[in-house]
């Protein structure tokens, strides 16, 4: 049981990812595929933050020992991957606004942002 | 990268470009001096903010790494040059200056990917030249540049999201991000399933953003559509970045242990090589569109790098190595000169370009060359790296494998063929009255096509080169 409820963030990360990829190849429509772009990247980030997380640990901050300095031996969770996944959550965000102003860019060009339709237009042409 | 901003500001287009131009070729400058003083010194250690690895991002220049910027800035600096025209007629006034800073950005990253020695900051300025790199090739003319920077971006974000998963599982398997250090660390927590799924990740993020068969299905639009500029620059340094990427995680990071013996990469990676060598010099002999023609070319000339690492010998990955450089001198001339063409006559159909070779003699020309150079002529640097292929192959005893190199060869002499019988034995339009390229886009065709023939006689530079790189890399870590 403690393997299904123990690690229940790393299950939510394998749905979210496989919902995420799966919208990513399967939908026509552009947005929709770029959401799932965004579902997948935020199952990669919550995975990260999973990792960092230690059993009985505190926020890593220095904490005040008796004499002023900072205490010893203080059980703190991983800064490292928090600071790593700011640094996606940035480039995800800059890739979908780069995404969304193409696909402005199509539908002023194409008059649709459906992918097949887009296809059929482009055959006919 | 900091001129970037700079150039995006200036209003005229004229002024972005000679910020650019003063990037590139600074650029160029400081990583031949890079190269130089690795192959003095070695190992060239830079800790960035002064923090010590591993705690810090560490910047670590090998010969590989110096030899794959070197590529990178000699190509944009060429392609910046080209660019001054090219753009002007293909981008509107206002936006050109936001061209050039994305060219600078592309530039960067690409270098940046070159000389870190963190993993982490790898997939950082992979994402930075990506992003440039999409937003680039929609300022094509065509209105499908749009729809093919937008696969671009979503088949590229996917790689790049694979690669952060592997990093993410080799951080928590090792709790560190350097490369060096996780070459150290690895082995001992091997056995783990962890690491072979990381290594999975890795590999097929990797091959997404290196175009490999099957992976490569945004490569032929992106290439197709995107600015001549952009296309010459990207088809000669964005893939061959992630080879040099893949060279790195596979023997560097992993070591070539746990890559070829344990994970068998050599079954995986061959097959399929070999098949995009076939399958896409076949499909490129029956396009109409020439840009689309070497792009897929292109697919199959990156299955030839891929065969020379695939091989895992010192004669395999220096060939792949020299094909790195080769082919970005190959591709980088022919691309050149079908901006030129578009440049003149506006389309690059094949039936648009009959009797180009009067009209146009020198851009046709230089077409010719970088064709056999691509072929593999001998005194063409493409000879060079088939043959380090070839004896790489045999070396292995793999006669059939030696044969399918021979067989890409002879459909590439097909689809140069082509080419070359419309331009040079159809009848040219009488309408249509094109004059020759005009100089500043002939000099850097030129200046590449002469390169490969220079590089192609005298070898030995970049083959010695070539092979100390590899030999650093199979040897493992100093």
């Amino acid at each position: 049981m403690n393997e299904i409820f123990g690690h229940f963030n790393y299950w939510a990360v394998i749905v979210l990812m496989m919902v995420g990829f799966y919208t990513l190849i399967a939908r026509s429509n552009l947005i929709k595929k770029l959401i799932g772009l965004n579902i997948f990247q935020t199952a990669v980030i919550m995975m990260y933050v999973s990792f960092a997380k230690i059993t009985g640990g505190t926020a890593p901050i220095l904490i005040e020992g008796d004499h002023g300095e900072a205490a010893e031996h203080v059980l703190y969770s991983n800064p490292i991957p928090h600071v790593l996944m700011l640094t996606a959550i940035v480039v995800g965000v800059a890739t979908l606004a780069l995404g969304l102003s193409l696909v402005v860019r199509i539908n002023e060009a194409y008059g649709t942002v459906d992918e097949d339709e887009i296809t059929a237009k482009d055959n006919a042409q | 990268m900091i001129l970037a901003p700079l150039a995006a500001l200036m209003g005229r287009a004229q002024a972005a470009w000679a910020i650019a131009t003063g990037a590139c070729w600074w650029a160029l400058y400081a990583s031949v001096s890079l190269l130089l003083r690795v192959m003095d010194e070695g190992v060239i250690r830079y800790a960035l903010g002064g923090w010590p690895a591993p705690y810090g991002i560490e910047y670590r220049i090998d010969l590989v790494s110096a030899f794959v910027a070197v590529i990178v800035a000699m190509i944009g600096a060429v392609a910046i040059v080209y660019a001054r025209t090219s753009i002007a007629q293909e981008i509107t006034e206002d936006r050109a200056p936001l061209f050039y800073a994305a060219f600078i950005l592309s530039l960067t990253g690409l270098l940046g990917i070159s000389i870190t020695g963190d993993v982490f900051n790898v997939f950082v300025f992979l994402e930075v030249s990506s992003l440039s790199a999409y937003s680039m090739i929609a300022l094509g003319q065509d209105r499908r540049a749009l729809t093919a920077a937008y696969q671009y971006l979503i088949m590229g974000a996917t790689g790049a999201t694979f690669i952060v998963i592997g990093i993410g599982l080799l951080y928590v398997m090792t709790g560190t991000l350097n490369m060096v250090d996780l070459a150290e660390r690895i082995p001992a927590v091997a056995d783990n399933r962890t690491i072979p799924v990381a290594f999975t990740f890795l590999t097929v993020g990797i091959t997404l953003k290196l175009a490999l068969f099957p992976l490569h299905l945004w490569l032929p639009n992106a290439y197709t559509y995107a600015p001549s500029s952009v296309t010459a620059f990207m088809a000669s340094t964005a893939t061959k970045v992630s080879v040099y990427l893949l060279l790195r995680f596979f023997f560097t990071v992993f070591g070539f242990q746990f890559s070829f013996e344990r994970m068998q990469l050599d079954m995986v990676l061959m097959p399929l090589s070999l098949v995009a060598i076939l399958a896409m010099s076949m499909v490129a002999i029956y396009q109409d569109n020439v840009k689309r023609l070497l792009a897929f070319s292109s697919v199959a000339q990156i299955g030839y790098m891929v065969l020379g690492i695939s091989f895992g010998s010192v004669l395999g990955v220096t060939a792949g190595i020299l094909h790195l450089f080769n082919h970005a001198l190959m591709k980088g001339a022919l691309f050149m000169a079908m901006g030129c063409v578009m440049y003149r006559v506006g389309s690059v159909r094949l039936g648009a370009m009959s009797g180009l070779g009067k009209k146009m003699p020198w851009t046709m020309a230089a077409f010719v060359l970088g064709g056999l150079s691509l072929i593999g002529v001998p005194l063409t640097v493409g000879f060079v790296s088939k043959w380090y292929l070839v004896q790489a192959a045999l070396e292995r005893g793999q006669w059939a494998v030696a044969g399918i190199v021979m067989i890409g060869s002879l459909m590439a002499v097909v689809y140069i063929w082509k080419v070359v019988e419309v331009a040079y034995f159809g009848e040219p339009d009488p309408d249509h009255d094109v004059r020759e390229a005009p100089l500043s886009m002939l000099i850097p065709t030129w200046v590449l096509v002469l390169a490969s023939f220079w590089f192609g006689i005298d070898a030995t530079g970049t083959a010695e080169v070539a092979t100390a790189a590899a030999e650093t890399l199979l040897r493992g870590l100093p």
